[in-house]
This record gives structure tokens, C-alpha cells and sequence, in this order.
């Protein structure tokens, strides 16, 4: 067991866990956010992505004791954000969720996507959400919510 | 909150509402209609009921009405539609509506069937009168309260938006009507709307659980978090229905925070279950487990040899599924003009993005599930034999559920029995059964294996004049003494394995079509479209090679040979034909690919266009018809259309497929069971919907059969090959 003090959506959080912990365990069970999902483990579904300085990681890989100090951002805290709130707002107006279980991690890709490229192609889109795993396949609506709020962006 | 609950004993029993009201003050109006159960029905003695106080609506004093769903939210939208038909009945104000999942409760039985599930796209078709005429019912008694209050005509009243309207700019809203109305006596008939009234129904409406599920604030059953809840996790063994022989658990509860570790009984063979604080902890802690398992005298199944001995089966007739004309007919047609195939689907996980997880608290006296179950009835009663409690002493919570597509509708009910097992042993804290996707993939309760051989012989017009058809696989009815079984297996054939065939839409004098099922120790399962998955492949991929044979336009011999019922195909595939007009204009190297298919009285059909890229199929756009009489909501049928042709794509996806090898399931996780990822997808998927009035019919399981079918039709005009095992490993 080890202390460790994280800046999660802006604020202050200490826990004290093992270092072996993945990221995504201490967010849900240790700080209870339990927006960020489990889907594999190991890293190929894309249910648990977060921000870490602004970057798409998936946090089922990522050991706490490697996160230095590192700004997390997740699900429950991109809505401050400008562009994560259009992404959001898109999401619902194209009514995209069905099961909803990846969504988070979803909307935590396109956030980054549309972060680094403000108006996407196909093929960007496609890139970036690559690795994105949605057993609904609600993929036709995840696209058009991209598009959607890179046209608010604009 | 107290209630006093009112019977009301005159009316007849099958039409029997009570209510309750808030005795103290509160304004809450409780109705629920009162249904035979099938036990009931067979003139035995009616089980015990425990009927919660606010069964269906809740009105509260905010001006919320809180609307109880009896099915369980998987994605399919139910959630949002249910209430739609209650509110718009009642003409509630749509934006006060919450929805909420109704616990295990004879009352929220599916009044068709006696069981409280969610199965066979069947919710908004079975439910669909039942809600409207709760909302209608509940209009009723509050109009009527206002009328009385006014001293006017009912008739003289009207309704809009939770408000009742009477003469002289009277305005009433519902919310300050309710406890009288409650006290009420409910109408015996109530008038419904015409259809030409609707607000709700027919509208493209977003989902109510839509938002929550974008910011992270929805709750599935893994994120369930309860005081003192503990965490397990299962050591299970690698082959189907072996058991611990012995385990060492020393270095296992070594790991701080690990409070248990004990062997349980699986419904067949055994595991080992580690209870911890959290998961992490249990994870590392199982991860340091011996097991030395048990696994003599066991089968174990191997992919490879069952495809070879399913093909030996299908050379030999089965159990009658159906017979029609003359069943020797095909061996009088000369072999140029029939068509030999021989088809292979392997295994499927249904693999829900969210992994199996549920929970069980256990007191000794009464238990409390919290379960995202599709058959809470079912689960009810296993969880309380499993701890030795009566039915009504497990309190049986329904959670939503990230995905399912059958995976927790169980036959054998193996997910609350584990949870109950290990509840057992723990005592007194609930504990948390989370499955790892590992655990989840290798866990069984694939959509079997099959092997079609079918024989078609050609008359002199280009249309199949005999049809001979041997299905092999195993059956998830068969054997298990469940109740549908009767219902489902006939002459030893289970009916979903062979639907899609045994009901064709086409018109062939002579059908000669059986089945085999071998029993295995792997277990099987449902899986979204169940039997259509590859019957209609089979079906569809051959029609498309008669047509092509004929050099006739498929969708145009397909309606030429549609029997003369079969109006809701002949209607998709009219509409097909006008909306994929782009289909006589595609670009070089592009070829376009049709089939249809069925659920539940559902219809639709689809024109899928691609070409190939890297060696894939890479699908451009598909357009699809739908006939599913009235769509309740519109918004939702599309949204199931676009991801059910998403999910029929894993079908044909190189690593879509579950293999095993000398009884081991060789894939554990995404990296190598693949489903479509976005890039595998079709980025544009229109989907046209047949205008109707008549009963809606369910939307779930009806587009995931056609999109497999469509895109080996297709790719034959690229490669000039038939396709006709699964997955499409190479072209």
C-alpha cells in the first residue's frame, strides 16, 4: 500500500492503494466515479478512457504508481469543458446511446479528437475512434454526433 | 411513506385494478393492473404476491410522474418507449416523465406470457396495449376527480400536458388531483385514443436515459456500490464442466483486503471464488490461486472435430422439422440444375461491453438481489433456492445492463445461483460478482455451432422447385425441462434452430427439412435473432444464387417468389427496391448485395454496397426497409436497425468467431474475438420504415440477420466465390 495525491476534473484527491492499481480502479472504487468503465482490461476496448494532460489513455493500463502528477480528467468533469460539452450535447440531441456502457469512453476519444482537430475527416474520425469498442454499434450516430460538434465548434 | 391500499371487488378479475394512495398528506396515485398468471390460468392455486404500492405510476407532488418499467433496459430502448405509450395515453407532460425499473413482482409479469422477462423482441408488442390502457385508465380517474370538483360532465373536459381543462377556463393540474383521484373507483373500460391523437407514439422521441448515460452518471449493475459491499471474483475451470479437485490458497490470502477464498458448485462441475474489498484486490489474489483441477472423463469439445462430425450428421436426415409436397422430388431433378451447400457458423459470444456483474446480499432470513436480469421471475426463484427461502423473501432488484443481446436471458439462471452460492457462504454483506472480460468470454453460453447441408433442385422457371435442408446444433431447450420446451421442441426438433427455415417466406412445393442436436457440455444460449441468425443466412445467400443463376434481379425474384401471405416481405422489399435505387449506378470495383429476413412478425430486407479494401469487404452504405407495424418510436426502430446490422457484421469479422481446441476456449478477450470496431462499419446505414397502423412489432432481433448474408452476396460479384462458412476468415 502506498499514498498517492492525484488532480482529478480540477480537484485534490489522496488514495492509498497498491502501486499495482490501475487508474481505472481507483477512480471507481477508490474515489467512486464509476462513469469511467471496465471493458477488457487490457487496453483494446477503449471503455475507460480518460484524459492525462489532455491526452486519450486508456486507465485500465495505467498502473497509479506510473501517473506522476499527471491532470486526470474524466467523464463526470469534461462537461466544464467547452469542447466537452458540445460533444455531449451532440451525443444526446443524435440520441446515439443504447446500452450506453461505452459511451464514456467514447465521448472521452472524440473530446480528444475534436481537441487536436477541429474538423475531422472520415478517416480521422475513424483513426481516433479506432479503438473504440461499441457492442451496439451505434457507430452511424457516433459519427454524426463528431460531425455535429465540429459544425458547433466551428 | 404509509399506503393504504383499496381492492376494489366488484370488478371482474381479469380487468382488476386497485389503488393505493398516500395516507398522510401525499399526493400519489397507484395503479396496477392485476393479471392472471399462466399458473392461475391452468386453474391452480394462485402464487403468493407481494404487490409493491406504486405498481405503474407514480404521480408526485412536483408534477413528476414516475413511470415503472417491466422490462429490463439492455440498449433496445424500452425504457423510453414503455413510458411513451403510458404517457401519451394519460397526456402527461412528457418532459415530467421518469422511468424506472420495476423489481422481480407478479405485477410486472409480461401479460401475454406469466413470466417477467425480456426476450424475443417481444416487449413493446406484448406490452404495448397493456401500457396504453394504465395511461388510459389513470386519465380517466383524474379527469373524472376534476369533473366532480367542477360538478361538470367528464365529457366537458379535456386534458394536455398533466393538466385537466374544464368549462370556464378551468385548469386543474394532476399532480393536485391525484389523491383524490386515488380513492376513486377504476373505470371498468376505458376509452383508448385514436391513433390520429397520438402525441408519444409515432414520434421520433430521444431516449430518457440518454443524458446520464453521456455524463458518467448512469448507473449499470458493475457500478453498483453498496455499504460493506464486497467484491468476488471466480477461478473457473479451463475445460466446460470440470471441477476443483483440490486448491492452495495460501499466497491468494496473503493479498491484504482479501477476506475468503472457497470452492462453490457451477450448475455443472465447480469453481473457486475470492471475496475481497475491491476488485483490484481480488484480482491479484486470484491471479496467485492453485487450482488443481479436475477435468477426467469430461468432454472436451473441439471446434475442428465437431464441424467434421456435424458435417457426417447433416448427411443423414434428422428430426422432422417440416415436410411440404413430395420429399423425394429433389432426387428426380438431374444434377445440373440443383445447388449442393454445405454451410458452418462457429460459436458466438454475445460479449456485452459490459462484463457480467450482479449482486446478492444474504441474511438468513431474506436476501436482496440486485441483478440486470431478463428474466427476473426465473432469477427470483433460483436466488432464493439456492439460499433456502421462499420466493418473497429474496427482495429482487432489476439493474440496467450495459449490453446483453441474450447473454442474461439464462435458461439455467447460472448467474444468480453463483452469486447466491458465494452470498451464502458470506453472510450478512452483499457481495459483488464481477466477471473479468476474460472471465466473461470463456464462460460459455455461446450461440452454437451449426452446420446446414441443404440441397436445392431447380425447375425450369429458375425457382426452387424441392428443397432438402439438414440442420446440426446443439438446442438450448432441449433437455433443460424448462417450461417453453413443449412449446419449442417438437418431433425433437427445437424450433429455434431451424425458424427462418421451418418458416420461409417463399413459396417451394416440396420441403424436406430436419434437424439433428447433439448434446455437449458446452453450454449454449440464446443470442440476438437466435435461430434466424443462420437459418436466413443459409436461406438468403442460396435464394441470391438462384436469382443470380436466373440472371433475374434479386430483389425482384424474391418478390416473385414470396408466398401469398407474406405481405410484410413483399412490403419491405417494394419499398427496398425504390429507396437503394442506387444500386443500378455503382462506381467500379463496387457491387451491391441484398437479403431479408424476419422476427416475431417483424420484416425487413437490405441493400448493402462494398467493395473491397485490403482484402476486406469494406461496406460503403447499406439502405434497409422495416415493417414492424406501428413504430412506436421511430428514433429508437433506426437506432436498433443501424447497430443490429453493426452487430450481424461480427458474423463475418476474421476474428468474429469462439473456437475451442481440446475443450479450451481459444479467445479471452477483444484482442482476439473481434467484433466491428467503427472503421468495420457502415458509415451511412438509412433505414425506411413501412408507414402502418397495425400492432407494433418488436425491432430488436429482426436487422441483425441480414446484414451477413448481404455482404457475401455482394462480395461473389467481386470474387466469384460462394461463401458459406463463418466468419469470413479470407476472401
Amino acid at each position: 500500500m502506498a499514498t498517492y495525491h492525484l488532480t482529478v476534473n480540477g480537484q485534490r484527491k489522496e488514495v492509498k492503494v497498491d502501486p499495482s492499481t490501475p487508474l481505472l480502479w481507483v477512480l471507481r472504487e477508490e474515489l467512486k466515479m464509476t462513469g469511467t468503465k471496465y471493458g477488457c482490461g487490457i487496453s483494446v476496448c477503449g471503455a475507460c478512457t480518460v484524459h492525462l494532460d489532455g491526452v486519450a489513455t486508456r486507465s485500465c493500463v495505467v498502473p497509479i504508481s506510473l501517473l506522476g502528477n499527471r491532470r486526470i480528467v474524466t467523464i463526470e468533469g469534461i462537461g466544464s469543458d467547452p469542447v466537452g460539452r458540445v460533444v455531449q450535447e451532440a451525443w444526446v440531441e443524435k440520441d446515439v446511446v443504447q446500452c450506453g456502457y461505452c459511451q464514456s469512453g467514447q465521448i472521452m476519444s472524440a473530446c480528444a479528437l475534436l481537441k487536436a482537430n477541429p474538423k475531422p475527416t472520415d478517416a480521422n474520425i475513424e483513426e481516433s475512434m479506432g479503438g473504440n469498442l461499441c457492442r451496439c454499434a451505434a457507430y452511424v450516430r457516433i459519427r454524426q454526433a463528431i460531425e455535429d460538434a465540429s459544425k458547433r465548434l466551428a | 411513506m404509509k399506503h393504504t391500499i383499496r381492492e376494489l371487488g366488484t370488478i371482474d378479475r381479469r380487468n382488476f385494478l386497485r389503488v393505493s394512495a398516500a395516507a398522510a398528506g401525499g399526493l400519489m396515485v397507484s395503479l396496477y393492473l392485476d393479471l392472471p398468471t399462466s399458473a392461475q390460468e391452468g386453474g391452480q392455486a394462485p402464487p403468493a404476491k407481494i404487490y409493491p404500492p406504486d405498481a405503474f405510476i407514480h404521480i408526485r407532488p412536483d408534477g413528476k410522474i414516475v413511470i415503472q418499467v417491466n422490462r429490463v433496459e439492455v440498449g433496445q430502448g424500452t425504457h423510453t418507449a414503455l413510458p411513451m405509450i403510458l404517457a401519451d395515453e394519460m397526456d402527461a407532460d412528457w418532459s415530467q416523465v421518469i422511468a424506472e425499473l420495476a423489481p422481480a413482482a407478479d405485477v410486472y409479469k409480461d401479460p401475454l406470457i406469466g413470466v417477467q422477462w425480456v426476450g424475443g423482441s417481444t416487449a413493446i408488442a406484448n406490452s404495448f396495449p397493456q401500457y396504453r390502457e394504465l395511461g388510459a385508465r389513470a386519465r380517466s380517474m383524474l379527469v373524472q376527480t376534476a369533473a366532480d370538483r367542477w360538478r361538470v360532465k367528464p365529457e366537458q373536459c379535456r386534458t394536455a400536458s398533466s393538466i385537466v381543462y374544464g368549462p370556464g377556463n378551468r385548469s386543474v393540474r394532476y399532480s393536485d388531483l391525484a389523491n383524490e383521484a386515488a380513492r376513486r373507483p377504476i373505470p371498468d373500460k376505458v376509452a383508448l385514443k385514436n391513433p390520429s391523437e397520438f402525441k408519444l407514439i409515432g414520434k421520433p422521441v430521444r431516449r430518457l436515459d440518454g443524458r446520464a448515460k453521456c455524463d458518467g452518471s448512469h448507473k449499470f449493475a458493475i457500478d453498483l456500490d453498496l455499504p460493506g459491499m464486497l467484491i468476488a471474483l471466480v477461478a473457473r475451470p479451463p475445460v466446460f464442466s470440470g471441477k476443483v479437485r483440490s486448491f492452495d490458497d495460501k499466497e491468494a490470502r496473503a493479498v491484504p483486503g482479501v477476506r475468503d477464498v472457497f470452492e462453490y458448485p457451477l450448475v455443472k462441475g465447480s469453481a473457486v471464488a475470492v471475496v475481497a474489498d475491491k476488485f483490484w484486490i481480488a484480482k491479484q489474489a486470484r491471479d496467485r490461486l492453485k487450482v488443481d483441477w479436475d477435468l477426467d472423463g469430461i468432454e472436451h469439445a473441439d471446434s475442428s472435430r465437431l464441424f467434421a462430425q456435424y458435417k457426417e450428421l447433416a448427411k443423414t436426415p434428422g428430426g422432422v422439422a417440416l415436410k411440404r409436397g413430395d420429399e423425394t422430388a429433389i432426387d428426380r431433378i438431374p444434377e445440373s440444375q440443383r445447388i449442393v451447400a454445405e454451410f458452418e457458423f462457429p460459436y458466438l459470444a454475445h460479449a456485452p461491453m459490459e462484463p457480467l456483474s450482479l449482486a446478492v446480499r444474504f441474511d438468513g432470513d431474506r436476501a436482496e438481489a440486485w441483478v440486470p436480469a431478463q428474466l427476473p421471475t426465473w432469477e427470483q426463484m433460483a436466488t432464493a433456492e439456492v439460499l433456502g427461502l421462499a420466493t418473497e423473501q429474496v427482495k429482487f432488484n432489476v439493474l440496467f445492463a450495459g449490453g446483453s443481446f441474450g447473454r442474461r436471458g439464462l435458461v439455467d439462471s447460472h448467474l444468480v445461483r453463483e452469486a447466491a452460492a458465494i452470498a451464502k457462504r458470506v453472510r450478512g454483506r452483499p457481495v459483488k460478482l464481477i466477471f473479468t472480460r476474460e472471465d466473461d468470454m470463456r464462460s460459455g453460453y455461446y450461440r452454437p455451432m451449426f452446420v446446414h447441408r441443404v440441397e436445392v433442385g431447380i425447375g425450369s422457371d429458375g425457382a426452387p422447385l424441392a428443397w432438402r435442408h439438414v440442420v446440426v446444433g446443439q438446442s438450448f431447450v432441449k433437455g433443460t425441462g424448462v417450461a417453453m420446451e413443449a412449446m419449442l421442441v417438437k418431433n425433437g426438433v427445437d424450433h429455434l434452430a431451424v425458424e427462418g427455415s421451418s418458416d420461409s417466406p417463399y413459396a417451394i412445393p416440396n420441403v424436406d427439412l430436419t434437424a439433428h442436436h447433439p448434446t455437449l457440455n458446452v453450454p449454449v444460449l440464446s443470442h440476438r435473432s437466435v435461430g434466424y441468425g443462420h437459418n436466413s443466412f443459409v436461406r438468403e445467400t442460396l435464394i441470391e444464387e438462384l436469382a443470380d443463376r436466373a440472371k433475374t434481379d434479386p430483389i425482384g425474384y424474391r418478390l416473385k417468389l414470396l408466398n401469398k401471405d407474406a405481405y410484410k416481405f413483399r412490403a419491405v422489399l417494394t419499398l427496398l427496391n425504390e429507396k437503394a435505387s442506387w444500386r443500378t449506378r455503382l462506381p467500379a470495383g463496387h457491387a451491391v448485395g441484398y437479403a431479408c429476413s424476419e422476427y416475431n412478425n417483424t420484416a425487413c430486407a437490405c441493400a448493402a454496397e462494398l467493395s473491397i479494401v485490403n482484402g476486406r469487404p469494406k461496406i460503403h452504405r447499406v439502405t434497409v426497409t422495416v415493417h414492424c407495424g406501428l413504430a412506436v418510436n421511430p428514433l429508437t426502430v433506426e437506432s436498433q436497425f443501424q447497430g443490429g446490422i453493426g452487430f450481424g457484421l461480427t458474423q463475418v469479422m476474421p476474428r468474429g468467431a469462439i473456437t475451442l481446441k481440446e475443450g479450451r476456449v481459444e479467445q479471452g478477450n477483444f484482442d482476439r474475438c473481434t467484433p466491428p470496431y467503427i472503421a468495420d462499419a457502415p458509415a451511412d446505414i438509412d433505414v425506411h420504415v413501412v408507414p402502418s397502423t397495425e400492432p407494433p412489432t418488436g425491432v430488436g432481433e429482426a436487422p441483425v440477420p441480414i446484414i451477413a448474408p448481404a455482404v457475401v452476396n455482394a462480395l461473389y460479384h467481386l470474387t466469384g466465390k460462394r461463401y458459406r462458412s463463418l466468419p469470413l476468415i479470407e476472401l
